[in-house]
């Protein structure tokens, strides 16, 4: 696991895990439908994700919403889910970028709280291999043709990042 | 040259950087804007902070009104610009069919060439009036023809010149005016291999703080400050926009004023066929300015 202070953001660390090859979605999935409190974490599907700093532009959004009191959805880790869209539709943002059933990969992100409490938690929740959180991680992990569909984008690599981050930070304008 | 201003208290900062522990150096206050640098996603990125701060004198509502729009419009056309050449066709933001584009067939590099010469947007809040962009290393190319090398070769200005008109061509092909085209908005960038010796030099250096600044004018054209962009494909607005340029380059480097035509010729070969069109539109355009000048 690693914990990420987001430069601006002292007091909202992220604890953040990336799981490969993770078995038990449909599990994580059915806590989040039923609401269950100890499983509040933004659970992203991690085959849709470009970059690290995509993950971390997306905290910082739905962090500094969060505190200008303007969240489009439920919570900060929802926020979160929502902030990887380059869209307005919430469920739509869901569907796409949150855990599924068929989920593979696990991008799971927790706002604030205590850094071994939760790195246990998770490890004993996700059933998955954790790797770290790197580039090139993402890119091993990453389905290509969904990506591309997602961002309307011809290109998957470094070149794209700045082009996916600008179009999250201007959603909603 | 006017004194540097003095460093603005943190407090005037919009949330959440009024907050901050980080660092925030003042880069330059214009009338509409500050920009600092300071950092944004890890400590060790640095970023800039453009921040439009609230206008008293102007009625609250109208202010808010114009904020959200230059924060926008600046924000719209750097995200649009850095998707050049990567967008789908049929994409949500329109970008026009890139072969047509290259209608000219202009030696502009091909589509997506700009793509990397203007920065990345990093976050912004239209309704709190702050765009942070990843920081563009290097100086002005004001500053850098102000401490250019006289005894270099003249070909170094030349090549310089040149750079610059066929970024300014690239970003016609893209659909954009700068609106704003001056020395002081576009950065003259270390052309850097990275993981290169040069390149860790660099970087050793830049962290002891020895950011140099040498004689030389080699480097990318990266434009910036687009608070006054628009997506305009007309050749009037074109042209207007090289006679900005034309104008502020003259005022601000007489001495090297002589060479400006080498900006025109790289712009018109970057722009092929409708380069042309333009740049005899840049003569009536001139033409204008003079007659308004002449009546005061
Ligand atoms: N991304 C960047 N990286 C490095 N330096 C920058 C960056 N953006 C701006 N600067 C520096 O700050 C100065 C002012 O920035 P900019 O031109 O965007 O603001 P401005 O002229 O005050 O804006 P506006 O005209 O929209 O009110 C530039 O001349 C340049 O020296
Ligand atoms: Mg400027």
């Amino acid at each position: 696991m690693e914990t990420v202070s987001l430069p601006h953001l002292p007091d909202y660390p992220l604890h953040i895990c990336l799981f490969k090859d993770v078995n038990n979605a449909p599990f994580l999935r059915q806590q989040l439908l039923e609401g269950n409190t100890d499983f509040e974490y933004a659970f992203l599907d991690a085959s849709i994700l470009l970059s690290r700093n995509q993950v971390l532009a997306a905290c910082f959004r739905a962090i500094n919403d969060l505190l200008q009191d303007r969240l489009k959805s439920r919570n900060v880790h929802s926020e979160i889910v929502f902030s990887l869209s380059p869209n307005n539709n919430i469920s739509e943002s869901f569907r796409r970028f949150g855990v599924a059933e068929t989920s593979r990969h696990i991008l799971a992100v927790k706002v604030g709280g205590v850094q071994s409490q939760i790195e246990q938690h998770l490890k004993g929740s996700v059933e998955g291999n954790l790797v770290p959180l790197t580039d090139e991680q993402f890119a091993e992990l990453r389905d290509e043709s969904r990506l591309r569909k997602v961002y309307k984008i011809g290109a998957t690599g470094n070149e794209a990042e700045a082009f996916v981050i600008g179009s999250m930070a201007l959603k909603g304008s | 040259m006017a004194q540097p201003p003095p460093q603005q208290p943190l407090r005037t900062l919009p949330p959440p950087f009024n907050t901050s522990a980080e660092s925030f150096e003042l880069i330059a206050q214009g009338a509409e804007s500050l920009l600092y640098r300071t950092t944004f996603l890890s400590p060790a990125q640095p970023a800039a902070l453009k921040v439009r701060p609230q206008k008293t004198w102007r009625h609250p509502t109208l202010d808010k009104r114009l904020t959200r729009q230059r924060v926008l419009a600046e924000a719209r056309v750097l995200v649009k610009l850095s998707g050049e050449g990567i967008v789908a066709g049929g994409g949500g933001r329109k970008v026009k069919d890139p072969k047509k584009k290259n209608d000219g067939g202009g030696d502009n590099g091909g589509v997506g060439a700009l793509r990397g010469l203007v920065p990345a947007v990093l976050a912004l809040d239209w309704e709190r009036g702050w765009l942070v962009t990843e920081w563009i290393d290097g100086v002005t190319v004001k500053l850098g023809i102000y401490q250019r090398d006289l005894a270099a070769d003249e070909g170094v200005l030349r090549g310089l010149l040149g750079r610059i008109g066929r970024v300014v061509g690239l970003l016609h092909l893209a659909g954009v005016v700068h609106g704003d085209l001056t020395t002081s908005n576009m950065m003259l960038r270390p052309t850097r291999t990275p993981g290169t010796n040069a390149d860790a030099m660099a970087r050793a250096e830049e962290e002891r703080g020895e950011v140099e600044v040498e004689g030389g004018l080699e480097g990318d054209i990266v434009l910036i400050d687009f608070g006054l962009a628009t997506q305009s494909v007309s050749d009037e607005d074109r042209a207007v926009d090289l006679y900005v340029l034309e104008r502020a380059f003259g005022s601000t480097h007489p001495k090297e004023e002589g060479q400006f035509d080498e900006v025109l010729k790289a712009y018109g070969e970057s722009m092929g066929k409708p380069g042309k069109v333009v740049l005899r539109r840049l003569e009536d355009v001139r033409m204008r300015g003079r007659k308004k000048s002449m009546l005061g």
